[in-house]
């Protein structure tokens, strides 16, 4: 496994990776994608047992779905860095004739990528389909997935999320980005949602918290901890607490980076903000 | 012309029933879902002896064409039960997104299809549904004639790796088509050789066009009778050579005459044969409660309506 270190390094990277992508081409979503860069990188670096020899299947591999595509900047950044294709062509997001489509898709055969998302909601239920399939195949590994809080709203995630208690997926684990924001405003004001850990408490699932969901030590802990409570009768969920636009200060704690690209000047601070570690694309 | 019997009225929704029990025991990565319906779509057989195979999901049809999608990844081959309506327009998006652009291989199977449903009336009934999942890129879309056909196509579209939708109806029909034919998609089927009109028809209507044919005959008319039991991929082939003998065509669907069979063949003959058609369809209305046969002759799908669109065509060559 690598170091703590080596995966704070990653991470760094995978700031500048984000940051350049949606410059280039001047649109994309970095605030969201910059908030679970850590999350990432220890899902793909630590956490999952998977092949590079990407497979559509998955069988014998955890399986991930990114639910909210519109992150798919750091969802490529760390794809790529973790050798599902060459780190040169996060050049080409989102411009004519690429695999790495805004929103992420099979369509184009990007390696890594096994359904497409970003109409919101439905990643909960692909997963749930996901986690069955390796029930029946017997195989023992998990799936985890990646929702907004915002995208909480959609209805299709409640239907998903009382299916999968009640049929007892416990071979999955659903991890909540819990950064208060969406395109509007903070969560709290476009439309409350209350307590999580309650809701899905309610709901039968079991729930675990990463306080500091910027902290790559935190998440290992916390996902292992997660890990630890699949098999046992009941889906798990990670609320995971992070910052929107985490590691560009001027990007942090709000909703006005969601889905807007940083100008040159805006670039060239975010990038002395995160210093190039493994070397940029 | 050439006669077709009757051997015994049935609902194509216990052919699609039918289907999904052989595969069970035919095919180990056939799986099914189903949202509540699962005596009206006929699933009980496959769930009774493939228990850990049978997803019962409840009232929540997002859902389940999500789960379906996740299903295929793991390799397997997932059916999915419900009415038309809830298997189309109430989950468009979740079928555009996780398993058209995701090209999964996810069979939507859907029954009370157009009007035939009957007394429940227009919010149960659906008439756009071919529309919705022809628009799709990569969707193939198959309305078989009667329980046998359907049964067949069942069996047929698991051999087929991409989505489809299976479309079905509630009423008992004439049984008329062969006991285990082979069913290949996308290809026509020749029911009566004819050189006056070409009638093209789709699931219910197949029959009534084989009446309608019946009728003409005595008149002295001679009617081609073809099924399209697949509208997309389209055999355009069967209709461009048909109507090369006959110079005109009706169209006849259990749908709206937007969206439906007839507009896919006008495209076919606009660009290759421009040839005058006559649409035996819905005139871009809802449905309402009633008996199927009071419903059909009301919104005229039936063989009287087809002979007298085949008469009023033949006019127009």
């Amino acid at each position: 496994m690598p170091s703590t270190q080596q995966l704070e390094d990653l991470t760094t990277q995978v700031r500048r990776d984000i940051l350049r992508m949606v410059h280039k081409v001047n649109s994309g979503h970095p605030g969201g994608s910059l908030g679970c860069a850590e999350f990432f990188v220890a899902l793909y670096q630590d956490i999952m047992e998977y092949s590079t020899d990407f497979d559509m299947d998955g069988i014998g591999e955890d399986l991930f779905f990114l639910s909210n595509g519109h992150i798919s900047p750091v969802y490529y950044s760390v794809l790529a860095r973790s050798g599902f294709f060459p780190v040169d062509e996060l050049n080409t997001f989102r411009l004519i004739n690429s695999r790495l489509q805004g929103h992420p898709t099979t369509h184009e055969g990007l390696p890594g990528v096994r359904i497409a998302s970003g109409s919101l909601g439905q990643g909960m239920s692909v997963a749930i389909g996901a986690a069955q399939a390796k029930k029946l195949n017997n195989d023992s590994h998990l799936v985890y997935s990646l929702h907004g809080d915002g995208e909480l709203q959609e209805g299709q995630n409640w239907e998903a999320i009382m299916y999968a208690a009640g049929n007892q997926v416990d071979n999955l684990i659903a991890t909540v980005d819990l950064n208060g924001q969406q395109i509007d405003g903070s969560t709290d004001t476009v439309l409350p949602m209350g307590s999580l850990r309650a809701k899905f408490e309610a709901f039968g699932w079991t729930v675990v918290d990463i306080e500091n969901g910027n902290d790559i030590e935190s998440i290992l802990k916390g996902m292992a901890e997660a890990k630890s409570k699949t098999g046992q009768g009941k889906p798990v969920c990670v609320l995971l607490k992070t910052v929107m636009g985490n590691g560009v200060d001027f990007m942090m704690h709000t909703h006005a980076w969601h889905g807007k690209a940083p100008n040159d000047e805006q670039l060239e601070i975010g990038l002395s903000q995160n210093p190039e570690t493994l070397g940029d694309y | 012309m050439k006669t077709y019997t009757n051997t015994g009225s049935k609902d194509t929704r216990s052919g699609f029933g039918a289907g999904l029990t052989e595969l069970g025991q035919t095919n180990e990565n056939v799986v099914a879902l189903c949202a509540d319906l699962i005596g009206s779509l006929k699933m009980d057989d496959f769930k009774a002896n493939h228990p850990e195979r049978f997803y019962q999901v409840g009232i929540a049809e997002a859902n389940m064409v999500g789960m379906a999608a996740g299903l295929t990844i793991g390799g397997k081959i997932p059916f999915t039960g419900t009415f038309a309506n809830f298997s189309t327009g109430r989950v468009y998006d979740q079928i555009r997104q996780s398993v058209a652009y995701s090209g999964k291989n996810v069979k939507i199977c859907a029954s009370h299809a157009g009007l035939t449903l009957g007394e429940d009336g227009a919010t149960h009934q659906i008439l756009e549904d071919i529309g919705l999942m022809k628009m799709l890129p990569g969707m193939v879309v198959i309305n078989p004639c009667d329980y046998n056909q359907t049964k067949a196509a069942t069996i047929a579209i698991a051999e087929h790796n991409g989505p489809v939708y299976l479309r079905f109806g509630r009423p008992k029909v004439a049984n008329f088509t062969p006991e285990n034919q082979t069913f290949e998609i996308g290809k026509a089927v020749h029911l009566n050789e004819g050189s006056d009109v070409t009638i093209v028809a789709t699931g219910h209507l197949v029959w009534e066009a084989l009446e309608a044919a019946k009728a003409l005959e005595e008149k002295g008319i001679s009617a081609e009778v073809i099924n399209i039991h697949t509208i997309k991929p389209l055999d355009d082939k069967a209709i461009l050579d048909s109507v090369a003998k006959t110079g005109c065509i009706v169209t006849a669907e259990e749908h709206n005459f937007l969206g439906g069979l007839g507009e896919s063949v006008a495209r076919v003959l606009a660009t290759n044969k421009p040839t005058p058609q006559e649409f035996v369809a819905t005139q871009d209305t809802f449905g309402e409660s009633g008996t199927p046969a009071q419903l059909m002759d009301k919104y005229g799908l039936n063989s009287a309506a087809i002979q007298a669109a085949a008469e009023r065509v033949m006019q127009r060559k």
